[in-house]
């Protein structure tokens, strides 16, 4: 039963005329954790009621008596450790990951998150596209916010149909154009042999994730984002920091080559 | 198919154990040949790389004494009853029939760098077109006044793994009530720099159990040691009241040990213990003194491809290399070795070479679940292998984060062995 599904796909772009600009100063301070009190009270609360019971109560309850569904229950979700809501057994292996490496539901990440959910976790189960409107994001957080003065809490779902790449990568601070460069697979296995001390080829993933069989684009969007420190853990920043695009690409279009190979 | 390469290999490799006559492999033969010494960290890895590789077109000989090979690596874990002796043990079957590389049980005694031979104890005599030696290392004789390796009995060592720590760990169960476990630490540089604390962590979380009254004394030459804050804190969390560490200030520097009598002397003053771990100075492994390699006690390498500075054709890996920044550890060996591989199956013809680039995390466990990490990235300069870049766990983490450590550090030990042996 997983109605979730079906969350968001009806979403698309909301206000696709309205700038991006806002977009871009909240991402570069995402993680940082700066910007947040101010942001906040730019949300009208009312707005995101509607906003939410349209594109979240699907899977997500919030309030008095709330019970875990698909989703996890929202109540006191800013500043909760990511994949750590009470009694919510249905994270992704990646939630959970994300959480323990550091990552909190600050006011920033919440919005970097809800504008595309693989943003920040390359395989969160929350079948989200995202909220594109900056605006309608603020709206939707100021309407949790009441539910939360102690942060606790946030949503997840299974992979989302049609990934708009580009705005990812945008939102983590990369040009577009990085995902369609055509990655050397040959030099992608030398440099792989870097990830292999750790990372199993074979797909086991226990204690270290498995990386092998992701699609290009997610796995590319995964390094960018810990090389521009959108994604927490150190020692895949510290991997990630001295590649560069041609070789993320590399390692991107081997992983899947090798994913491909192992399915056979 | 397999099965019958494998019983190919199988075959040959057992001809090469009891071939009593010196014989040159393959003198003359077509393809080209690489002799690896030493199956651990680098030499494993080195050869499972340069067949792979080499897709066949390269003869890959790998030359070790032992059947098992027990890593140091997580070794401290098994000390502290966390996993089984038999999780740290490794064999060559794989490298054998998956990779055709001839695995010859046996001990390169001497190399022949003009004529390009390696002689075995066992009487082979091997041609090589490039040779890679990572013998791991050897201890300094009388870098600890009283102690030698024929004492390992009295006072183990447990710097190579195997027998040694099993002993060690015996030692440690059997211990006499509120008795005292010393270690003299070495000085650096030395394998694995946080290895003696995290055995130290290990040996507490035994007695901890078993024997809370026993105390630990660490007798460290060292001024200071790898994440010496982290440990202190853990150790102060975990085992309060228990480690006492005496540094050079106060005679650490100044020890000899008497194994008949079971006794340490710190800078003149006599102290009774019941058991004690010598860890002595190091120096590269025997072999590579004896193939005329070393500069000191260690030898000298050029970063970008890991070849000796005295013989190109040689390249050598591991704790036995002098390369610069990085730390002897088994993952800096093998990602030396797969530096190493590259250069080599590129040299003989069967592969493209690509630009060096090392990295290092060493995990350490304090307490099961209580995991921390260093680490860094390096690159090939003229000089030396450079570090880049690091990172290191701080003090006052979360739980949560020191388990994530924990079980990274599980995760890490499954992906290197299967990446040193298939
Ligand atoms: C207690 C302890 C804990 C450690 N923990 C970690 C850790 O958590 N992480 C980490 O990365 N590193 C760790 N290390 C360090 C790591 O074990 C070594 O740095 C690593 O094994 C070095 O690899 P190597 O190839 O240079 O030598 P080795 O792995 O020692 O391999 C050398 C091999 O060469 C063989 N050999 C030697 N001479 C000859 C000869 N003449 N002919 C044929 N064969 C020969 C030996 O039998 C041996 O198998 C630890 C070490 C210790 C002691």
């Amino acid at each position: 039963m997983r109605s979730s599904n079906t969350c968001g796909s009806s979403v698309g772009r909301i206000y696709p005329d309205l700038p991006r600009l806002v977009v871009a100063t909240v991402a570069a301070a995402a993680l940082s954790g700066a910007a947040a009190a101010a942001d906040i009270g730019a949300g009208d609360p009312e707005r995101g009621a509607e906003l939410f019971a349209r594109h979240c109560a699907k899977c997500h309850e919030v309030g008095k008596d709330a019970r875990n569904r698909a989703g996890p229950v929202l109540n006191g979700v800013f500043d909760r450790q990511a994949g750590t809501a009470e009694g919510f057994t249905n994270y992704s292996k990646d939630m959970l990951r994300q959480g323990r490496d550091g990552l909190v539901w600050s006011f920033d990440n919440l919005d970097v998150y809800l504008e595309n959910p693989k943003n920040l976790v390359s395989r969160t189960r929350m079948n989200f596209r995202g909220l594109e409107d900056p605006q309608a994001r603020a709206d939707i957080m100021a309407f949790l916010r009441r539910f939360s003065d102690n942060p606790r809490d946030i949503p997840e779902a299974a992979p989302s149909v049609n990934v708009d790449y580009a705005a990812l990568a945008r939102e983590i601070g990369v040009d577009p154009g990085v995902l369609e460069i055509e990655g050397d697979a040959d030099y992608g296995e030398y440099l792989a042999s870097e990830c292999t001390t750790c990372h199993r080829p074979d797909g086991e993933d226990d204690g270290i994730p498995s990386i092998t069989g992701w699609p290009e684009e997610d796995f590319a969007l995964a390094l960018h984002a810990y090389k521009n420190e959108k994604r927490p853990h150190p020692v895949m920043r510290m991997i990630a920091r001295r590649l560069g695009e041609e070789e993320i690409a590399a390692l991107a279009a081997y992983f899947r080559r090798l994913g491909e190979q192992s399915e056979r | 198919m397999k099965l019958e390469r494998r019983m190919f290999l199988a075959g040959a490799a057992a001809g090469a154990a009891t071939l009593a006559a010196p014989a040159v492999w393959g003198a003359g033969g077509g393809k080209p040949k690489v002799v690896v010494i030493g199956g651990g960290a680098g030499g494993a890895t080195a050869a499972r790389y340069i067949a792979k590789d080499g897709k066949g077109e390269i003869d890959v000989t790998l030359i070790e004494p032992t059947r098992t090979y027990y890593t140091c690596f997580f070794s401290n874990l098994y000390l502290g009853g966390i996993i089984g002796l038999g999780d740290i043990g490794h064999t060559y079957a794989r490298l054998a029939s998956d990779y055709g590389i001839n695995v010859v049980h046996d001990i390169a005694i001497d190399v022949d760098r003009a004529g390009r031979t390696v002689t075995t104890a066992g009487g082979d005599k091997l041609a090589y077109d490039r040779l890679v030696i990572s013998p791991g290392i050897d201890f300094i004789e009388g870098s600890v006044p009283g102690w030698d390796v024929s004492h390992q009995d009295e006072m183990p060592h447990a710097y190579k793994a195997g027998t040694q720590t099993a002993l060690l760990k015996h030692q440690v169960e059997n211990m006499r009530e509120g008795g005292v476990f010393a270690m003299v630490a070495p000085p650096n540089p030395y394998r694995c720099p946080p290895g003696p604390y995290e055995r130290v962590s290990m040996v507490a979380k035994i007695l901890s159990e078993k024997n809370p009254t026993a105390k630990i004394l660490i007798l460290d030459p060292k001024p200071k040691f790898s994440k010496q804050a982290l440990f202190e804190e853990g150790w102060q969390n975990h085992y309060p009241g228990m480690i006492e560490r005496i540094g050079p200030d106060f005679g650490g520097d100044k020890v000899e040990v008497r194994p008949d009598a079971m006794e340490v002397v710190v800078d003149g003053e006599v102290n009774k213990v019941d058991v004690c771990n010598v860890i002595p100075a190091q120096k590269a492994g025997w072999i590579v003194h004896r193939a005329g390699l070393t500069e000191g006690n260690w030898a000298p390498v050029r970063a970008e491809d890991m070849a000796s500075r005295k013989d190109e054709a040689v390249h050598i890996l591991g704790d036995a290399s002098a390369q610069g920044d990085m730390p002897k550890s088994g993952f800096s060996a093998n990602s030396q070795a797969k530096v190493c591989a590259n250069a080599v199956v590129a040299a003989l013809g069967k592969g493209k070479k690509f630009p060096a680039r090392f990295s290092n995390t060493c995990w350490s466990t304090i307490y099961p679940e209580d995991g921390i990490k260093v680490g860094a990235t390096y690159k090939a300069t003229p000089e030396k292998i450079a570090k880049v870049d690091g990172f290191i766990s701080k003090t006052g983490e979360s739980a949560d984060v020191r388990k994530a450590t924990y079980e990274e550090s599980f995760g890490w030990y499954a992906g290197i062995t299967k990446d040193m042996f298939g």
